[in-house]
């Protein structure tokens, strides 16, 4: 069928939205390279200054390293629990573990807001508030569904018969698990982890209510920065965000499409 | 010990860690908030009356459902232009256009928030190039009202209105069209009676996720309402941390929990809710 008029103007329609959706966060660009000492424009001039002040700042320095650590060990935390969940509701695999995986999925729908409220009221008895603990516990379980969802994915396609045929030959449980199902997994266990990474990294909700003082991530920071809307760092950090947000996108792009052929062979 | 063994799968025992974290530190906390709505700072039905009450409350709500809905709107409509195009394009064109899309998913929040911050303002981008152009004597005031708020949230959920109905496009049998061309019908009329319809459960996905996305939205109305539009998910917050009101905001919480869970209960009827979610179908 040919595409009609219609369906032409409809594709340059869609064109422009998607381009709608990307360009506005490259302003940072412009901005983050102005010579003035707030938001603005730069007027011909530039000037790398607030990039400057950003890596030798050492609250934008703590707050990098805090994300950086939190996020790593709630990707590392939640691929853990969230690998093991998976494996255990296929294998499982009834009426109940279908109910299961449906629970465990609600953290990712309910309302950040009332996630938030909830980590606060429980971490405030916990002792927990303002502690890494508590954030990377309750980023943990706001990621783990998504490791559920990546590894579950990843197990669809895979024959049961394998694992029965490994244990007839002789595999331990524990054999099986490490030599049969785990390589099958690979793919979904590192989109997974990196999903949760991301998600951690970029987490602004929870983290605003459960944080205070002594931990003082990259999100909080730049959302104390906009509120403030003076100074240009943020704008240079939103810059430096958005060249890690390309990079993490080409890797896993270069990861799935490996995958992929992977599995064509 | 055998006997129990016996009857349960040992699955369970690798299913159990995530599952009772997730009971005690998040289920657990969220019950205990919706017990606060009836009992904080008297048990009754004190809180849920007072919102009948008090206009302020009540049109907050509204303000919240109103924006929830024209986002809605806006973010399906568009979706749907953008899963409709990438449907029907060449393979290469295809892959440019999901790399946008996800390029967009994935940057931060808080970037996309401070670039319409500069975008929108007084003296924004978009004001000073209206102005230079000549089209505006008038600066257009984006911030700190609901338009302002709804550029942001439509912005941020047009990918998720077009997922679920990319999905939905992709299994839809191409030869079905074909008939009814060649029976007879119109491009239109096979796009409004044969293409539409098909499409259903995805505009119905896309339309529940991103309503109920938009609900919960916290950091964009919060910046770019700028105090002005005071939508549910602030006003928790400002209940909580400022004026110390749990009872309110439980009650809050809880209406926004009850009407999320009602949506996800519709949905599912609708598709299985872990194809949404890209799970697990076998």
């Amino acid at each position: 069928m040919k595409p009609g008029l219609f369906s032409k103007f409809n594709t340059a329609g869609a064109w422009v939205l998607l381009l709608f959706l990307v360009t506005p966060a490259l302003i940072a660009i412009p901005v983050s390279l102005t010579p003035k000492r707030f938001l603005s424009m730069p007027n011909g001039e530039y000037s790398l200054r607030h990039f400057e002040k950003l890596f030798t700042s050492e609250e934008w320095l703590s707050s990098f390293f805090q994300s950086g650590v939190i996020a790593l060990s709630c990707s590392a935390l939640a691929t853990l629990l969230g690998t093991l969940c998976a494996i255990g509701l296929w294998r499982v695999s009834s009426k109940y573990s279908e109910l299961v995986r449906a629970f465990l999925l609600l953290p990712l729908i309910i309302p950040q807001i009332i996630s938030a409220m909830a980590f606060y009221r429980l971490w405030i008895p916990l002792g927990l508030l303002d502690s890494y603990a508590g954030l990377i516990l309750a980023h943990t379980i706001l990621a783990a569904p998504l490791v559920l969802i990546t590894v579950s994915a990843s197990l669809a396609s895979f024959d049961p018969k394998l694992e029965q045929a490994s244990k007839n030959l002789g595999a331990s449980n524990w054999t099986t698990l490490r030599r049969v199902i785990l390589p099958q997994v690979k793919p979904g266990i590192f989109a997974g982890a990196l999903f949760a990474f991301i998600l951690s990294w970029d987490e602004i909700v929870v983290t605003l209510f459960i944080s205070k003082y002594s931990v003082y991530t990259l999100p909080r920071r730049m959302w104390n920065g906009i509120r403030e809307n003076t100074d240009p760092t943020v704008a240079s950090a939103a810059v430096v965000l958005i060249a890690i947000t390309l990079i993490a996108f080409a890797v896993s792009a270069i990861l799935s499409r490996r995958n992929a052929r992977a599995q064509a062979e | 010990m055998h006997a129990l063994t016996r009857h349960i799968h040992p699955g369970w025992l690798i299913i159990a860690p995530l599952f009772l974290l997730v009971v005690t530190l998040y289920l657990g906390p969220i019950l205990n908030i919706l017990w606060l709505s009836f009992t904080d700072p008297e048990p009754g039905l004190g809180n849920y009356a007072k919102l009948g009450q008090e206009g302020a409350q009540l049109r907050i709500v509204w303000t919240t459902v109103r924006i929830c809905i024209i986002t809605t709107i806006f973010s399906v409509v568009l979706g749907y232009s953008i899963a409709y195009a990438m449907v029907h394009a060449h393979r290469q064109q295809k892959s440019y256009m999901l790399t946008l899309l996800l390029v967009s998913f994935w940057i931060s929040i808080l970037v996309r928030t401070f670039a319409w911050l500069m975008l929108l303002g007084r003296k924004g981008l978009v004001n000073v190039t209206l102005e230079d152009i000549g089209l505006i004597a008038e600066p257009i005031t984006f911030m700190r009202n609901e338009l302002g708020v709804l550029i942001g949230m439509v912005h941020y959920m047009i990918p998720y209105a077009v997922l679920p109905l990319l999905v939905s496009m992709q299994s839809i049998d191409q030869r079905v069209m074909n008939a009814s061309r060649n029976l007879g019908a119109s491009g239109t009329q096979t796009f409004w009676r044969i293409y539409l319809p098909l499409t259903t459960p995805g505009l119905v996905a896309a339309t529940l996720l991103v309503f109920i996305l938009s609900l919960g939205f916290y950091v964009t109305p919060a910046v770019l309402g700028g105090g002005k539009v005071l939508m549910v998910a602030e006003y928790i917050s400002v209940q909580l941390l400022v004026t110390l009101k749990w009872g309110t905001a439980a009650m809050l919480a809880a209406i926004m929990l009850m009407g999320v869970l009602a949506m996800l209960w519709i949905m599912s009827r609708f598709m299985k809710l872990s194809t949404v979610f890209g799970g697990a179908t076998r």
